[in-house]
């Protein structure tokens, strides 16, 4: 079964092609993917009749209890040769239905295909999340076949109409599926072999399910969909209305009914519901002008009629419910057929101007006269036959009270009766209305129509005839999914006379209303005007569309304010109403300790009133001083608790920073100005209060709240037995917590990535100008300077003792960075501290001796040294594996080197050297950027206006 | 420098008040800077609290000690792995400084000020609330996408289109999303 459902993926995917290649022969090829799997199909048969179900089990997402399960039941059968056979003959159809040059046929073929596809997996799967998958496949298909002319607006919203209520009710089946699926079992089979209680959740699974289904086969109050989708290309309709989609739905409730029938809300949900589309649908037939309409207002009558039949759940009901699908699925494509071919023929469907085509179209006329006798239910078409079955299930309710109590069995015949008289009645105006000579109407001019055009109708018009006749033989095929139903008595065998019994006394009552209500068609359409429509499910619509739209803008509104501050202050008020009042009300303060020593609060002192004045002040370079002595002073801070390498780290943090803020800073106002809408100063120290007093609460009771050995115990024997080294604040970064700095270092190079693209928004920096490359003055030799680059830069910009010091310095600098490199697993020192000296080597190059001597000094592009240290970091990371480690694991190497004498190399090293590459790439980035870009900008500027002033 | 009686690593914190204050005043400066409209002072409102939570690390140490090296007695040395997460912590600030002292030049650049502005499009949206309209992407026609019937009746609508693949392809006048999507747009003040 798998099989057949590649075939039409396969074809799907080949349609585009084919088309291009043989316009529209490529349908009748196409044809041949449903057509094989009708072949299929009717090749099983016997053993669906004799209960060898043929499965088949493709294991998917086992974890998630999704098989790809598929079995044939004899309902699955029944609908797969309804979508298999009918979507042959549509297909080949097609063939004449569109123009040789028509320009939408590759995506036309394709989604046709994969449409039916799509609904042949719906009814063969055997799990309910597969199901629901092709079910939202079908949804997806239909919208784009609904929306087939995208350029009508009518075709467009009726599309979307379709999509929006469709997915509604296939989001609701999702959960009633869950629901079903996490509390009893995904397999459908499974499911009805034993059904589960019928608890709380169950109904309520039940009732989603259900509300899944009648979405999809139109029922009120969903009804409107469907009418609307006879927007689509006139083929589309008949596979639509007849074989698949709202097929669909009927599919599910047959489906549940032998094991769910007597659930509450069960029989509300399906026979109430469904008479009342039965009869919502007939009367809006009555009244539509275009045939098609007319017959999309019948489909949705007939839908209401079916779902209410096979909601019943009777062995009875369950028979003629059968019945009624095939019957409706011939004569419904039949008619959309042939209305395709009066369309096309005589280039209207309006009932008032069509006159005289019956005669003139007879290879049409004659087999949507068959199709429609059968919708009317007249003998000896199928139509007739199934409708007698439903009526014989309906009064035996009405004998026995079961399902249905009394009164309520009373009202449902009484609502089948009256429906099939609208449907007579429709039936009546359809037929006069497509086909019939009318007085005062000009003969309809017709063109000739094509054999292969007319066959399909043909065909399947003929099957309505036969499928009436040879009735009795149609039974024991159906007769397994019949008994399946626990209510009621085994079924009598469909027939076309069964004597002379209350149903056919029924159908006869409906008949002659039908044709009474036809004959006075105008009576009957005044007293229509003057009714207002009761079940406008499209007004509905509408309304809910636009409450649901007007709710989002008004949501929105109300948590969308686009101001920084108020979405920062929301944040900041949660911590402090929620951890931080936790830790207030709740909390238990520990015991303690005012200082571990004196210093800390004399550095503590200095750097509060650091962090005060920030807030005072209103000059920029203050404030980042001031912020900067913070800095230094949390520096101190480790330095007194015992944090050598922490110290370094921020110490030299600090000065780069300070360095990059009067870089990004000189092109800036000195100032702050004040904005207007910033929140008050008041209120912003207030919050911020509140917030740090949080911070501080939670702290200590945090501290409190440690009763575990810290993990860090074992630490120093571990880092030199596992790591190596003796530095194990070092060990922690490159070993034990090693999979964390790999992370931050990412992050590092992200980050220099982002400024980078910040400064230069279009390309990367990678424009190098070495001070050799740029013209110097001949006359000012490159002997005997200091730097370089200096040469390039203004006199008053220029110092001779900083290039000197710079000359001296800079190599020691980098001496001293690569010694706090390797020497950083023994010692204080690591790939971080190392990098950082190695950047501010550079930035002090910078700062002597301008872009140029940057440049001079780094002749190489800053990305490069990111992704290298990248690579190396990763690579080390990886390479324990190759010898068979694991990743991040370390090993030490002792050697001998001949100058050197002993070595003992730890293979961390080689990760160490890959975070200092990507340390002083990212400070190379952030020199480059706020330092060398800007001052290309300035420059540019500086020339640009000396252009403007020469030209003035 | 500190002599400190050999301890373990504490199974039980006794918070350093201090270190304590220290952090409760750099985050309550760092927060009240943060809100501020002045991308700059963000940033420094953010190293700020950088700097307070760095601290806050030193109270989770416990005592202070010796410096964490193998050769040290294990008993009197501080405890290395909050030391571990806040050395990648305080490199990481030096990425995020850069990036922020980045994006406010650009945002100096393209507007004339480091000040952050308020979102245009949310703007946009909190009028529409207030006038009770509805998105600019919702399709506000409600004509029936079926020749309605009472129409029908009327004659008003021909109820039939002229060929199989344009059917009644009656459109409703002027209510093309596009249309009243660039009505609404030429209200903005932007």
């Amino acid at each position: 079964m798998a099989q057949l459902l590649l075939l039409h993926l396969l074809a799907a995917v080949v349609a585009p092609w084919l088309a291009k290649v043989l316009r529209r022969k490529a349908f009748p090829v196409l044809a041949v993917a449903p057509a094989v799997s009708f072949g299929w199909l009717v090749s099983v048969s016997s053993d669906v009749r004799a209960g060898n179900l043929p499965t088949q089990r493709i294991s998917w997402v086992p974890g998630l209890g999704i098989d790809l399960d598929f079995r044939l039941t004899t309902l699955s059968w029944v609908l797969a040769l309804l979508v298999t056979g009918v979507g042959a003959l549509v297909l080949l159809y097609c063939t004449w239905y569109f123009a040789e040059r028509d320009p939408t046929l590759w995506r036309f073929t394709s989604v046709f295909t994969a449409f039916a596809g799509a609904m042949l997996g719906l009814v063969l799967t055997d799990n309910l999340l597969v199901l629901y998958v092709f079910w939202e496949l079908t949804t997806v298909f239909s919208y784009l076949l609904i929306g087939h002319n995208p350029a009508s607006s009518t075709n467009r919203r009726a599309a979307m109409q379709a999509l929006i209520v469709t997915t509604f009710g296939g989001l609701a089946m999702l959960i009633g599926i869950i629901a079903v699926g996490v509390h009893h079992t995904y397999s459908i089979s499974e499911l009805l072999a034993d059904p589960p209680p019928l608890d709380a959740v169950t109904v309520t699974a039940l009732v989603l399910l259900l509300v899944g289904a009648l979405s999809k086969s139109a029922l009120v109050p969903f009804h409107f969909w469907l009418p609307g989708a006879m927007a689509a290309p006139t083929p589309v309709s008949a596979y639509l209305h007849a074989a698949a989609m709202v097929k669909a739905g009927i599919y599910l409730v047959a489906l549940l009914a032998p094991a769910f029938a007597g659930a509450p809300a069960w029989h509300a949900l399906t026979v109430g519901l469904g008479l009342l589309t039965m009869l919502v649908g007939g009367w809006r037939a009555l009244r539509q002008h275009d045939i098609k309409l007319l017959l999309a207002y019948g489909t949705v009558s007939q839908l209401g009629f079916i779902v209410a039949i096979a909601g019943l759940g009777t062995k009875t009901s369950a028979l003629s419910a059968l019945a009624l699908v095939i019957a409706h699925g011939l004569f419904k494509s039949t008619l959309f057929l042939t209305v395709g071919v009066v369309d096309k023929c005589t280039g209207t469907r309006d009932l008032r101007e069509l006159s005289g085509v019956g005669r003139r179209l007879l290879p049409v006329s004659v087999p949507a006269t068959l199709a429609a006798l059968s919708m009317a239910g007249i003998i000896p078409l199928a139509g007739f036959v199934s409708k007698e079955s439903a009526l014989e299930a309906l009064w035996q309710d009405v004998q026995t009270s079961t399902p249905l109590p009394g009164p309520w069995s009373w009202l449902a015949v009484t609502g089948v009766v009256a429906g099939s008289a609208l449907t007579v009645a429709y039936t009546a105006r359809f037929l006069w209305g497509a086909f019939a000579t009318k007085p005062g109407v000009d003969p309809t001019p017709v063109k000739a129509a094509h054999p292969g055009f007319v066959l399909s109708p043909l065909l399947l018009g003929v099957g309505c005839l036969l499928l009436g006749l040879l009735s009795p033989l149609e039974s024991p095929w159906l007769m397994p999914y019949a008994v399946s139903s626990p209510l009621g008595d085994t079924p009598p065998s469909l027939a076309l006379w069964h004597g002379l019994t209350v149903p056919l006394g029924l159908s006869l009552v409906s008949v002659a209303v039908g044709l009474l209500l036809f004959v006075r068609r105008d009576v009957v359409g005044r007293a229509q005007a003057r009714v207002p429509a009761l079940v406008d499910g499209e007004r509905g619509f509408s309304r809910t569309m636009r409450w649901v739209d007007r709710g989002a803008v008004e949501t929105t509104a109300v948590t969308q304010r686009g101001s920084l501050p108020i979405y920062l202050a929301a944040i900041l008020i949660v911590f402090v109403a929620l951890p931080g009042a936790a830790a207030l009300t709740r909390g238990t303060l520990p015991s303690i300790r005012l200082w571990d020593n004196v210093g800390q609060a004399v550095v503590g002192v200095f750097m509060v009133a650091a962090a005060v004045l920030v807030l005072v002040t209103r000059r920029r370079l203050t404030a980042v001083m001031l912020v900067g002595a913070t800095g230094y002073g949390v520096s101190l801070l480790f330095v007194l608790h015992g944090a050598p390498d922490l110290a370094i780290t921020q110490m030299l943090v600090e000065t780069v920073s300070l360095v990059v803020f009067v870089l990004a800073l000189r092109r800036l106002p000195t100032k702050f100005t004040r904005h207007p809408h910033s929140p008050s100063r008041t209120w912003r120290i207030a919050l911020g209060v509140a917030v740090g007093a949080s911070v501080g609460l939670i702290a200590l009771v945090a501290s409190g709240g440690r009763t575990a050995d810290p993990v860090s115990a074992e630490f120093p024997t571990e880092a030199y037995a596992f790591g190596h080294g003796k530095n194990i604040v070092n060990v922690t970064l490159v070993d034990i917590r090693a999979w964390d700095t790999l992370g931050e270092v990412s992050v590092l190079v992200a980050a220099a990535t982002g400024i980078a693209s910040l400064i230069f928004v279009r390309t990367r920096n990678t424009r190098l100008s070495r001070a050799t490359a740029k013209a110097l003055p001949s006359s000012n030799p490159a002997r005997g300077t200091w730097l370089h680059g200096g040469r390039t830069m203004r006199k008053e910009k220029r110092s001779v003792i900083f290039e000197v010091v710079t000359r001296l310095v800079f190599h020691v600098m980098l001496a001293a960075s690569l010694f706090l490199l390797f020497a950083g697993h023994n010692q204080p020192g690591g790939g971080f501290a190392g990098g950082l000296v190695a950047g501010l080597a550079l930035v002090v190059r910078y700062l002597a001796g301008g872009r140029y001597e940057l440049d001079e000094a780094a002749p190489f592009d800053a990305g490069l040294l990111v992704g290298l240290g990248l690579l190396v970091a990763v690579g080390s990371a990886l390479a324990p594996l190759a010898f068979g480690g694991t990743i991040l694991e370390t090993t030490a190497v002792d050697f001998t080197l001949p100058p050197c004498g002993e070595v003992h190399l730890v293979t961390s090293l080689f990760f160490d050297i890959g975070v200092y590459l990507i340390v002083v790439g990212m400070m190379l980035d952030i020199v480059r950027s706020l330092g060398t870009g800007i001052d290309r900008q300035i420059a540019d500027e500086e020339s640009e206006q000396e252009r403007e002033v020469a030209r003035t | 420098m500190t002599t400190v009686a050999p301890t373990l690593i504490e199974s039980t914190l006794q918070p350093n008040l201090t270190l304590v204050l220290v952090t409760v005043f750099l985050v309550a400066t760092g927060t009240a800077l943060a809100l501020d409209r002045s991308l700059v002072r963000v940033l420094l409102g953010m190293v700020l609290i950088g700097n307070g939570v760095a601290v806050l690390y030193l109270v989770i140490s416990g005592r202070a000690g010796r410096a964490p090296f193998v050769g040290e007695d294990p008993a009197a040395i501080s405890d290395p792995l909050p030391q571990a997460m806040v050395l990648t912590a305080i490199v990481i600030s030096l990425a995020t400084i850069g990036f922020l002292l980045a994006l406010s030049y650009r945002l100096w650049q393209v507007s004339g000020t480091d000040d952050v502005p308020d979102d245009a499009e949310d703007a946009r949206i909190q009028r529409l609330a207030l006038e009770d309209q509805t998105s600019s992407t919702y399709d506000p026609s409600e004509a029936s996408t079926t020749t309605s019937d009472e129409l029908a009746e009327e004659g008003v609508v021909s109820g039939a289109g002229s060929s199989g693949t344009e059917p009644s392809a009656t459109e409703p006048s002027g209510t093309e999303p596009s249309g009243t999507m660039t009505a609404r747009a030429g209200g903005d003040p932007r």
